[in-house]
């Protein structure tokens, strides 16, 4: 009897803890925030980025210019995940080797996949660069060094253990894009 | 007089816990300065509270309100800078407190049996503290608080499967956001303050059941005189309360010289980064933790390699987690037969210094960029490397070295007058 009593009690006091560890979820309000955001990046110049807001975290907008897609190749040696095969780090329209709709223009989430940090953008090549010699031009996290090429592929040897997140996104029109959405058709959920 | 005691007696036990907790406390009468530490603890941990009450009456723990209002603490309330000042001094110093409080433990061996878990106890105190600044830290909602608590929380997407769930848990959002640090305002003022008390409270309790230890190890319990009374032992008061004042008042000389006078230490109790408003698009470039943590950062951080198909990462936070975890195994490491350094052998004494210095040496490298050289020869991260082996080393190897050896014969009183 008294187990049987301590038993109901322990079930019941686990189903009173269920209340409490839920209020502690994203709540409606910050889900909501989480709805897909329009950029008009038509002021974006070739070789340049913009930073914009969505889910609270920085998205990257590049305009990649012809001869920094020219050395995206040459690094595959360099690269944990060059073919983007871990799936979850981007819609299947950006697994390819740009990691992206088209060649041009590169979206990612600015944050680095070791530890959150926001990586820098180092985008001159070579020694110049400040992060090594034969940089060909990416992103260089300050936090624990880990480093990423400009179509966000992470380098091997360094604490990231992925590419940067793609976010879902469409093109509107030349100079229109929304994040957080991969078609027009579908609905935000 | 008496009769208000006796009022009082009849309906709580006063003069019996006055008597079995102070007048008639029979402590070792070899206590000696690294004795104070444990006081000074309660002092600091009593201003912190006191302080933290008075901040708490200012500060407004909004994400668009709270950096605001940390600096309208500094310059519009009177003697609010003084208040913030002592919160965010004593957080820095509690650690000092602390971090020689247990080494004091590691050198007379009070941790052995009967003290486990006394000890045990103790260190879960020190997992606490680690939560309450960790998220005191946030409060500010500088930008170094922002990343610094955006790093700590990502380590939890390092476990597999449900790291990403449980860290948006943690946050509340997507990224550290006002629900973020909402809900660590309550617990850095409500949850974790009670917790510590309630933890101190038991610590003191375990405390009095076993006596403390002393600085040759020896057991006064053993050897009372014929009213039962330890032939090594003096009461707690006065003999030990007017000690410890004198602990007190060298203590607040330092504590109050480096409010008034360095209150950022050089940027080691405040840092820079930290007097700029949260900006979420922007990392500071040398995301350090405050230098408290900066030891089992640079052992997360030491850990480069992936293993076994699992991405480095996740054998970073493990050995961060792990590092802690070895403080809570030390009585069942520690093999040796006697407590005390003053009767080890001189191995232990060797391998004692190396892990001090150890400790120092990855508690500066925390803070430094890892892919510097700013040590002899190697890079930061090297040292981090030889670093890890070494505090690892001193724990693991515990059991093997501290029976090696020739270690002194423990009498039956302790030697000091
Ligand atoms: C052992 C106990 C405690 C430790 C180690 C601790 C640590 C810290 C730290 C490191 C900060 C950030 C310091 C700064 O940048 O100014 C902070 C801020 C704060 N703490 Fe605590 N704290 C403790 C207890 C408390 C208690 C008991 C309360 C309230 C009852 C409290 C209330 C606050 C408030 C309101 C702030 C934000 C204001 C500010 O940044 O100056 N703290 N704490
Ligand atoms: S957060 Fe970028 S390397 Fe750690």
């Amino acid at each position: 009897m008294t187990r049987l009593t301590a038993g109901v009690g322990a079930v019941g006091a686990g189903f009173a803890v269920v209340p409490f560890v839920s209020s502690m979820l994203p709540s409606a309000r910050a889900l909501a925030a989480g709805s897909p955001t329009t950029v008009d990046f038509s002021k974006l110049e070739s070789g340049q980025m913009i930073t914009v807001g969505w889910r609270g975290k920085p998205i990257w907008i590049v305009y990649r210019t012809k001869e920094m897609l020219d050395r995206l190749w040459k690094i595959h040696d360099f690269l944990l995940d060059p073919e983007s095969s871990r799936t979850s780090q981007q819609p299947d329209y950006a697994k390819n080797e740009y990691r992206s709709r088209g060649k041009r223009y590169s979206v990612l989430v600015g944050i680095c996949t070791h530890l959150g940090c926001v990586p820098l953008s180092k985008f001159t090549p070579g020694v110049n660069s400040g992060v090594q010699s034969d940089w060909p031009g990416g992103y260089y996290c300050p936090c624990h060094g880990s480093k990423y090429d400009l179509a966000g592929r992470v380098f091997k040897n360094v604490p990231a253990p992925s590419n940067l997140l793609v976010p879902p996104h469409y093109f509107v029109n030349e100079t229109t894009v929304i994040i957080g959405l991969n078609s027009k058709e579908e609905v935000a959920g | 007089m008496s009769g208000l005691l006796d009022w009082f007696d009849a309906r709580f036990p006063l003069r019996k816990v006055a008597h079995e907790h102070a007048l008639s406390y029979y402590s070792p009468k070899n206590f000696n300065a690294w004795y104070y530490f444990g006081s000074l603890a309660i002092l600091v941990l009593f201003m912190q509270i006191v302080t933290g009450i008075f901040l708490t009456m200012h500060y407004k723990p909004d994400s668009q309100l709270a950096f605001a209002s940390v600096e309208y603490i500094m310059r519009d309330v009177p003697w609010g800078w003084l208040i913030r000042y002592l919160h965010s001094t004593g957080a820095s110093l509690m650690f000092v407190i602390i971090y020689l409080h247990m080494f004091r433990s590691l050198m007379y061996g009070s941790f052995h049996r009967p003290r486990e878990l006394l000890w045990i106890i103790g260190s879960i105190i020190f997992v606490a503290l680690m939560a309450e600044a960790f998220m005191g830290y946030l409060l500010p909602w500088g930008n170094m608080s922002y990343w610094g608590a955006q790093v700590i929380i990502s380590l939890f997407t390092a476990i597999p499967y449900v790291g990403d769930a449980l860290a948006q848990w943690i946050r509340g959002d997507f990224v550290i956001g006002d629900a973020t640090l909402n809900r660590f305002f309550a617990f850095h003022v409500v949850l974790v303050p009670m917790l510590l008390l309630l933890l101190v409270f038991l610590h003191m309790v375990a405390l009095h059941k076993v006596g403390s230890n002393n600085p040759e190890g020896i057991e006064i319990k053993l050897h009372r005189d014929e009213n039962g009374i330890p032939l090594d032992g003096i009461p707690f008061h006065p003999y030990y309360t007017v000690k410890d004042l004198v602990g007190v008042v060298l203590f607040t000389f330092v504590y109050l010289g480096i409010v008034f006078f360095v209150p950022d230490m050089g940027g080691w109790f405040l840092e820079p980064d930290n007097f700029q408003v949260a900006n979420t698009f922007h990392t500071p470039p040398d995301i350090k933790p405050l230098w408290y943590f900066t030891p089992f950062y640079s052992i997360l951080r030491a850990v480069t390699y992936p293993l076994f198909g699992v991405a480095a990462k996740f054998w970073g936070v493990l050995s961060m987690g792990m590092s802690i975890g070895m403080i809570f195994l030390l009585p069942w490491l520690d093999r040796s037969p006697v407590r005390s350094i003053l009767y080890k052998s001189p191995i232990f004494t060797w391998a004692l210094g190396i892990f001090v210095v150890t400790f120092i040496m990855l508690g500066y490298l925390g803070g430094k960029n890892p892919s510097h050289t700013d040590l002899l020869f190697f890079t930061n991260v090297v040292w981090s490397q030889i670093g890890y082996f070494l505090y690892f080393g001193f724990f693991l190897l515990m059991p093997v070295y501290s029976k090696l050896g020739i270690v002194k014969t423990v009498g039956t009183r302790v030697q000091s007058k």
